[in-house]
């Protein structure tokens, strides 16, 4: 079994990307399980065919404590059988999200939800890694392979690489790797080079640029992932070129994370163009 | 430099020698050789009031006891919510012996332990909803409730519950001010924050909104005594036998009531300074009501006291005060006469809280001991100002001691008697030396006034005397 968990900016596409790949994955035969862990619980959505199916912590809260709770009860299975949780947690402003996702991953690993035979697990993880709950997935031996989600706009890039930064601490600890970036396409000015100067700064690798296309969001609307909505359509194929490169990847790095002064020289080396230079 | 500073000094280095040179680095200033005088310079202060060294099993509380334990818990006619998990509340439960009048469970709350219970769920969800439901029943299970406080451990700060808008909802909602106390253990280097956190609540929330009927020039607030054993109702009988009435006791068998019109005294009477100069700084600012302190521990200090607190009203005050003096003063002489030849010469070792490792000190002469050793848990400087005074030159002094200190300094200084908590107690029980538990009188009481001097004589006489101390076999020391 191999566990993962995807990082990245909070509106990069994490969820997207990671549905639509675990479908590619699926599709191919493995299988797979996703544990959304954050408390909007829109990690398993286009899986599903619906939202705000009942979370692991609004279970427990309806009974009282999470022992109360059965297995079959928040883990269900949608598209080519991908099983599905969410952590869940409060509403916005109040309590502890972060303390929610390790009571709500705990109580996964206790009641068996990681069946032997099961080759793919992706956690879907809140925005940053804000605190120590955030971080649960890439502690104590769980997901040791990490995919950061990115783009080639300034803050999804400066997300990355502080998620760069918090994989260090556990790389050292627990053994956890960087397995690449992957670029979801904002049609950023040179992008592709961008990315991949980053990665290779990271010591890792861009390991799929994905183009920005609209059949994404019509996918979505039909609350399906691309794969499963048109499987034709040439972005599926991108979803299953990822998928195809994350079954095969053995590119596990531990990242050098790059200063603020490094990072911002490498947005001013690609992000300004010439005509910007010009005076007016 | 004296000889008996400098013998101190050696005991002090000879002592530290086991340290690691960091540690042996920062705990050499909390201990100190006492000089009276002042004129040893700063090498005969301590350091105080600083974070505690991992490893050295500090024996310090946190701002939740110094808020709830302390300040909170006595005021008997509100109940106190330790908001959190169970523990705090759990093990804090009633441990202060802080006496009170009052039936319990219906119009007085003192004994008992009244907690949110944290689950996992409050955690992740947040505990408001549940506070606020918590509040409501406590108005319906008692209603003679007088106020409610919520005393916050360590998660309520950690999670960002706002336990504010829930005090103003419920105070609203219910008609009883709900006071929100941000005690959180984590803040602060010990207990000692806690009071102050404390004090400002109180300050805040509950100082000058009550109504008194009546005042007179006598009024007077005996703040800092928690009631321990009866402490403050022995002293609060030494003030109003001098013609003085006393409006609010803080916060021993204290009522909210009393807290609220506390601004009307004329004068604060400040007993434990450690945990409650705070409000009495913040009454003489804010209505000009001056303070001082006294010491009702031992005659000597007692006559002391009561002619200093006399000092500050006019002459039929005074003249009660010399007329109570000369009516007491055969029966403590009495007592003189009966335990000083028994304890005469003793040595005696402290290790306390807030006032007693200076406050006692004059009891125990007033037996013919002699205090060859004393400290604070939390004390701050001004603490260790007014101690150095009170000792004899080259008396060792400690801060925040570790228990391997205590136990070290104890085989050194071989005092016939120590006097420190719960925690010390049965180390020192091993060790065959004669002790008495100096915060909860070891469930005796009351020691202070006219009414505790007799009982702590006896009390002092019956641990250092006691046959039982040879039958301990001791370990060669």
């Amino acid at each position: 079994m191999r566990q993962i968990a995807i990082y990245g900016k909070g509106g990069i596409g994490k969820s997207t990307t990671t549905q639509n790949t675990v479908a590619a994955l699926a599709e191919a035969g493995y299988k797979c399980m996703i544990v959304g862990c954050d408390p909007k619980a829109d990690a398993t959505r286009l899986i599903l065919h619906k939202k705000a199916q009942a979370t692991v912590m609004d279970m427990a809260r309806e009974r009282g404590t999470v022992e109360d709770l059965e297995l079959d009860e928040v883990l269900l299975e949608g598209f080519k059988g991908i099983r599905c949780a969410e952590s869940g947690g409060p509403e916005p402003g109040v309590g502890c999200a972060g303390r929610g996702v390790i009571t709500a991953i705990n109580f996964l690993e206790e009641n068996g939800a990681y069946e032997e035979d099961i080759d793919f697990v992706f956690y879907d993880v809140l925005g940053d890694v804000v605190c120590g709950g955030f971080a649960m997935p890439i502690r104590e031996g769980k997901a040791k392979e990490i995919y950061i989600v990115t783009s080639g706009e300034m803050m999804a890039m400066y997300a990355a690489n502080n998620i760069a930064r918090g994989i260090l601490k556990y790389a050292q600890s627990g053994g956890v790797r960087l397995g690449g970036l992957i670029c979801n396409s904002r049609k950023v000015d040179r992008e592709y080079e961008l990315i991949s100067e980053l990665a290779k700064r990271l010591n890792t690798q861009m390991i799929h640029f994905i183009p920005r296309d609209n059949q994404v969001q019509r996918a979505e609307l039909r609350r399906m992932t691309v794969i499963e909505y048109s499987p034709e359509h040439p972005l599926a194929d991108e979803y299953r070129a990822l998928a195809k490169k994350i079954a095969e990847n053995t590119n596990l790095v531990i990242p050098t994370p790059l200063t603020m002064d490094e990072l911002e020289q490498l947005l001013m080396d690609f992000g300004i163009m010439e005509s910007e230079e010009i005076p007016a | 430099m004296s000889t008996a500073i400098k013998k101190t000094q050696k005991l002090i280095e000879e002592v530290l020698e086991s340290y690691p040179e960091k540690t042996r680095k920062e705990r050499s200033k909390h201990l100190a050789a006492n000089d009276p005088t002042g004129e040893c310079g700063s090498s005969c202060h301590v350091k105080s009031n600083v974070k505690s060294r991992p490893g050295v099993m500090t024996i310090r509380g946190c701002a939740y006891a110094g808020s709830k334990g302390v300040v909170w818990g006595p005021v008997k006619d509100v109940v106190h919510i330790s908001h959190g998990p169970v523990g705090c509340g759990q093990y804090s439960w009633w441990s202060r012996r802080n006496y009170y009048n009052g039936i319990t469970g219906i119009d007085s709350f003192g004994t008992m332990h009244i907690t949110s219970d944290f689950q996992e769920k409050d955690i992740v969800f947040g505990g408001d909803k549940k506070l606020e439901q918590l509040c409501r029943e406590i108005k319906e299970l008692f209603p003679l409730a007088k106020g409610i406080t919520i005393q916050s451990e360590c998660p309520i700060g950690l999670i960002g519950d706002d336990i504010e808008s829930v005090a103003r909802k419920m105070t609203k909602e219910l008609g009883i001010p709900v006071i929100p106390v941000r005690c959180e253990g984590f803040r602060g280097v010990s207990q000692s924050l806690g009071h102050h956190i404390a004090n400002d609540s109180i300050r805040d929330h509950v100082l000058g909104k009550g109504e008194m009927e009546k005042s007179t020039p006598y009024d007077v607030n005996l703040i800092g005594d928690y009631n321990i054993g009866g402490d403050a109702w022995a002293s609060r009988k030494i003030l109003e036998e001098m013609g003085l009435r006393v409006i609010a006791q803080w916060s021993g068998d204290a009522t909210l009531n009393e807290l609220s019109i506390a601004n009307k005294a004329r004068l604060n009477l400040i007993h434990c300074y450690r945990s409650m100069n705070y409000i009495c700084r913040y009454m003489e600012e804010a209505y000009g009501i001056p303070w001082v302190e006294y010491n009702f521990f031992g005659p000597t200090k007692i006559y002391e006291s009561i002619r200093k607190i006399a000092s500050y009203f006019d002459d039929y005050i005074k003249e009660k005060a010399e007329k109570m003096i000369a009516k007491y003063k055969p029966m403590m002489d009495r007592v003189i006469e009966e335990y000083r030849p028994r304890l005469e010469g003793k040595t005696v070792m402290l290790y306390v809280g807030g006032l007693r490792p200076r406050h006692v000190i004059g009891a125990y002469e007033d037996l013919g001991m002699e205090v060859i050793a004393t400290g604070y848990e939390f004390g701050h400087n001004d603490d260790y100002k007014r101690t150095y005074p009170e000792l004899k030159e080259g008396a060792l002094i400690y801060d925040d001691a570790t228990p391997y200190e205590l136990e070290e300094f104890t085989k050194r200084m071989k005092p016939d008697l120590v006097g420190s908590g719960i925690k010390e107690k049965y180390a020192y029980h091993k060790m065959g030396v004669p002790f008495r538990q100096m915060h909860s009188w070891d469930y005796s009481g009351p020691y202070h006034g006219f009414d505790g001097f007799p009982v702590f004589a006896r009390d002092m006489d019956m641990t250092v005397n006691n046959p039982t101390w040879n039958l301990i076999r001791r370990r060669k020391i």
